[in-house]
């Protein structure tokens, strides 16, 4: 799999991820999106950016439950909670909201 | 929750040139999802694993020693650290990145979660493990 953007090929693993951390910009990201069936707005962006700055600290992708936890410490109760999520990211945080992130699929998500 | 065990994770080895430093970390971080009582205990070369400023570009391996930093958001609250292998290796707790958890029972206050002690305490630590796994 891969994604095209302005004429180049972003390469992929087998389940949409990219392969180089380094390809992704903000326009890739609404490619991938749109992959998901998804449109960018502002909630998703959010926690896309979250995402990005969680990873960029720590080097991993944060399981949903800390996700969901440090949302709801930055965010507020109406923000950080699964149904929340779930609603902006049907297939779920971890599987889409990464993605779409550029990040790697999160340690121990099945 | 019924069947909470202690588990200890064990770390003996520097973090790069082998894979369990990395190895280790990664089933940390999937067993704290199950709510168990988790530690880790490092001693030997494996204190060179919370060592500050590491730089492995020169390696091609990815620094890991962030995700450490994380751990407190996986509710592990507890690094054991061996004084003795400390220093019969120059180092100092000064020489160690910072790992704090919120206390929920304490307003949520940050606290240190990395224990430097000593090799007899740590034997106690391991004796009141029911869960060891070694890297």
């Amino acid at each position: 799999m891969s994604y095209q953007l302005n004429g180049q090929t972003i390469e992929t693993d087998e389940e949409g991820y990219i392969t180089n951390l380094s390809d992704w910009s903000p326009e890739l990201a609404e490619v991938i999106a749109k992959e998901e069936g998804l449109e960018m707005n502002d909630e998703r962006w959010e926690v896309v950016n979250f995402l990005r700055d969680y990873y960029d600290e720590y080097q991993i992708a944060p399981a949903v439950r800390v996700l969901i936890k440090a949302l709801k410490k930055t965010m507020g109760p109406e923000k950080g909670n699964n149904k929340y999520m779930y609603e902006l990211f049907p297939y779920g945080p971890a599987k889409q909201a990464c993605k779409i992130a550029g990040l790697p699929k999160p340690t121990g998500c099945v | 929750m019924s069947d909470v065990k202690k588990f200890l994770y064990v770390n003996r080895k520097a973090p790069y040139g082998t894979i369990y430093a990395l190895e280790s970390l990664e089933v940390v971080l999937i067993g704290a999802a199950f709510e168990q009582d988790v530690a880790l205990a490092f001693l030997d070369d494996g204190v060179f694993q919370l060592t500050k400023g590491q730089n492995t570009e020169e390696i091609g391996m990815k620094n890991f020693s962030p995700t450490f930093r994380a751990l407190g958001d996986y509710d592990v609250q507890k690094l054991y650290v061996e004084r003795e292998s400390l220093e019969e290796r120059g180092l100092s707790e000064d020489d160690l990145i910072e790992v704090v958890y919120e206390d929920e029972d304490d307003d949520w206050a940050e606290k240190p979660a990395i224990r430097v002690i000593s090799r007899a305490e740590m034997s106690d630590v391991m004796a009141e493990a029911d869960v060891i796994l070694s890297f």
